[in-house]
């Protein structure tokens, strides 16, 4: 037995300064751990932190490239945010943004010579309806038989990069690229014609198309929620599926729209990602990225607040950015994913500290109370 | 096809049933206890890289020195990774499956194993020191069962001593009794006086272990070398195994092999000059566990084996 205990406390009120502050505590003790892993591998901590910081927010270009490392985690963090606020945990963000960047790149390459004003709202819609067919599968039988979706999205995560993979590497299937003369040293998936590239914004600092366009999913996600009746159906369905049965509100209805949307938004980012930055059906890259876990580190440190999700998702991808740009022995890779953990498991761990003040107290010998407590007496009945 | 394909295609599953076991033995343990580690995955990627590294260092000197050693390194880093879990979720009463993403994420493809591998150099070495097969009684050259019975690494004996002990411990002993007390019902264990929260932590950690010399079985015998993501979702085929079997252990082993096999049926194939797409062979084990998981919560869940009741949530007395 050790000599001190944790012991929690019930707060009488929640202090208004808890929400915010814990995302920001746990951003440094994130990069507290990170600089000790830093240190005792021999590296500087101070000068790889500094480096960090400037490649991702100060030097020249710094900001284009981080809106753009962003804009996938907007949508992958929005789909977490949706997704767990109401007790799904469709962790299946990675899956269904590369089948989201299938389908949409399928929809530009066919409609891209019709003109953008076309192709961009078809790659749009055909990214989300691509995101959501993914999640199909995982959202009926989670909502129909209560099977367990972690692991259905999980396994989806791993089947739809062989499933890409398989399209453009390994089948002369209609996606791949089979006469530019590149194609034929490496493989390739069909580029996007002209039009169907996505617009941009700015000049000194670029901002993409998608990222505006997930700062507006956002916006309107924030709305649903909280001024119309669907939006109200979820946050009661979120704090308690059986008052929300017991309202009359079909929840196995709203756990399944609920989890299609998430995905659908995840689908979305993989349009994004197909029309601002890759141009063309790049399935390595998205492998390689895991947006869908890094967005659900991005939901966490948001709390789960779509507008915050935007916020997060530009300082996630500032760390993004910096890490893979200066990846090598000095800064290796795996620092990102350190500091992400972190931030996930810190925000996870302290979540108690909104309702119950944590105290760190010496072991006494054990007194024994008086058996009569409040849980004995009957209430009245009304 | 012929006894040798036959004994050839057993053999390699077995060889990558063994991990699945023994990470899927230590998940039941954890999750009879009431603890759903979901960060199955990253302690294995850990218990690979730190494993692979050790065996390494040892430049001379015996193999069996370097793999014992190798070994318990593995297992030593599993259990601290499940030291994290256990005080966020057992003492901090987090979310369960935040918690097991967030050291997910922490140890994974893109986390601290993938940081120590490049720390380490490791993905440019080749492994110095191999597990030698033990050939048990001298009966490894009988047809057929010598090979897959006789003939093994330790480390498979040790997945099929850990089966039979898990099954005696739960069903046959006192402490198993308990165990299961905690995770299916934790307010009677503790008036009953058992220690709830000593029981989520031991066997958290535990099975800490276990998925950590799971990880190391695949840096030191499977491909004897270090690769980003060298495990590839054997972590949560660990996990979804242990639902599969109803969260008894010899279903496991059986469930274990199967996918084993299953995993490797690409390579005994190619090996054999079927040429068929890679892609559809990898993606065996993940598409039979996606059907597995979605017919055992519908068809089967009928036949009263479910879920420790009380696994995923805080206990709080």
């Amino acid at each position: 037995m050790l000599p001190f205990e944790l012991r929690f406390e019930r707060r009488l009120e929640v202090a208004p300064w808890l929400g915010p502050s814990l995302p920001i505590m746990a951003i440094f003790v994130a990069l507290f751990t990170g600089a000790l892993i830093l240190w005792a591998t021999g590296r500087d901590p101070a000068t790889g932190y500094i480096d960090i910081f400037q490649t991702a927010f100060t030097k020249p270009g710094a900001l284009t490239a981080t809106a753009l490392s962003a804009t996938p985690l907007v949508f992958t963090g929005l789909t977490a945010s949706l997704a767990f606020r109401i007790g799904i945990w469709n962790i299946g963000g990675d899956g269904q943004l590369m089948i989201g960047a299938l389908a949409a790149a399928t929809a530009g390459v066919a409609l891209g010579n019709l003109g953008g004003w076309i192709s961009l709202p078809a790659m749009i819609l055909a990214g989300a309806a691509g995101g959501a067919l993914w999640g199909l599968v995982p959202a009926y039988f989670r909502a129909r038989s209560g099977t367990n979706e972690v692991l259905t999205t999980l396994m989806l995560n791993y089947l739809a990069p062989l499933l890409l993979g398989y399209l453009i590497f390994s089948s002369k299937s209609w996606w791949r690229d089979l006469t530019s003369p590149g194609a034929k040293v490496f493989p390739q998936a069909k580029p996007l014609p002209f039009e169907a590239i996505w617009p941009s914004l700015g000049t000194d600092v670029v901002i993409p198309f998608g990222f505006l366009l997930g700062v507006f999913v956002a916006v309107v996600m924030q709305a649903v929620l909280h001024s119309t009746k669907y939006g109200f159906e979820v946050l009661v369905t979120a704090d308690s599926p059986s008052a929300g049965n017991y309202a009359g509100i079909r929840t196995k209805r709203v756990f399944i729209t609920v989890f299609l949307l998430s995905a659908a938004l995840a689908g979305i980012g993989g349009a994004s990602q197909v029309g601002d930055f890759t141009y063309r059906l790049e399935p390595r890259t998205l492998q390689f990225a895991a947006y869908g876990y890094t967005g659900i580190a991005v939901a966490a440190l948001a709390r789960y607040n779509p507008i915050a999700v935007v916020v997060g998702a530009l300082f996630i991808g500032g760390l993004v950015n910096a890490n893979l740009s200066l990846q090598g022995p000095e800064l290796p890779l795996g620092l990102l994913g350190v500091i992400q953990g972190l931030i996930l498991l810190f925000v996870a761990a302290s979540e108690i500290s909104a309702r119950y003040r944590i105290v760190l107290r010496y072991r006494k010998k054990a007194i024994l109370t008086a058996p009569f407590t409040n849980a004995g007496k009957r209430e009245t009945p009304p | 096809m012929n006894d040798l394909m036959v004994v050839t295609l057993l053999a390699s599953g077995i060889l990558y049933g063994t991990p699945l076991i023994i990470a899927g033995i230590g998940e039941l343990l954890a999750e009879r206890s009431g603890v759903l580690n979901l960060s199955v995955e990253g302690i294995m990627l850990m218990g690979a890289a730190t494993a692979f590294w050790t065996s390494q260092s040892f430049t001379g000197g015996p193999d069996w020195l370097a793999l014992t050693a190798a070994i318990l390194v593995g297992a030593g880093v599993g259990v601290l990774v499940a030291l994290i879990l256990a005080f966020s979720v057992v003492t901090m009463q987090a979310n369960q499956v935040v918690s097991g993403l967030a050291l997910l994420i922490f140890c994974g493809p893109l986390g601290l194993s993938n940081y120590l591998g490049a720390v380490g150099n490791l993905t440019s070495t080749t492994g110095l020191h191999r597990l030698p097969k033990l050939d048990l009684f001298g009966l490894g050259d009988l047809p057929v069962v010598g090979p897959l019975v006789f003939d093994q690494d330790l480390l498979v004996y040790f997945s099929w001593a850990i089966v039979a002990g898990v099954w005696f411990y739960l069903t046959r002993t006192r402490a198993g009794l308990h165990l299961r007390a905690v995770g299916e019902e934790p307010n009677a264990a503790d008036a009953m006086g058992v220690n709830v929260v000593a029981t989520r932590y031991v066997h958290t950690l535990i099975g800490g272990a276990l998925a950590g010399v799971a990880g190391a079985y695949y840096s030191l015998i499977i491909s004897v070398n270090w690769v980003n993501n060298i495990t590839a979702g054997a972590g949560w085929i660990a996990i979804a195994l242990v639902i599969l079997a109803f969260w008894r252990p010899l279903f496991v082993l059986i469930g274990a092999y199967l996918f084993g096999v299953v995993t490797s049926l690409g390579f005994t194939l190619q090996a054999l000059g079927y040429t068929l797409p890679a892609e559809l062979f990898s993606s065996l084990p993940y598409l039979l566990t996606l059907l597995a998981v979605i017919l055992a919560s519908g068809r089967l869940s009928r036949f009263h084996l479910k879920a420790p009741a009380a696994l995923g949530l805080p206990f709080r007395r």
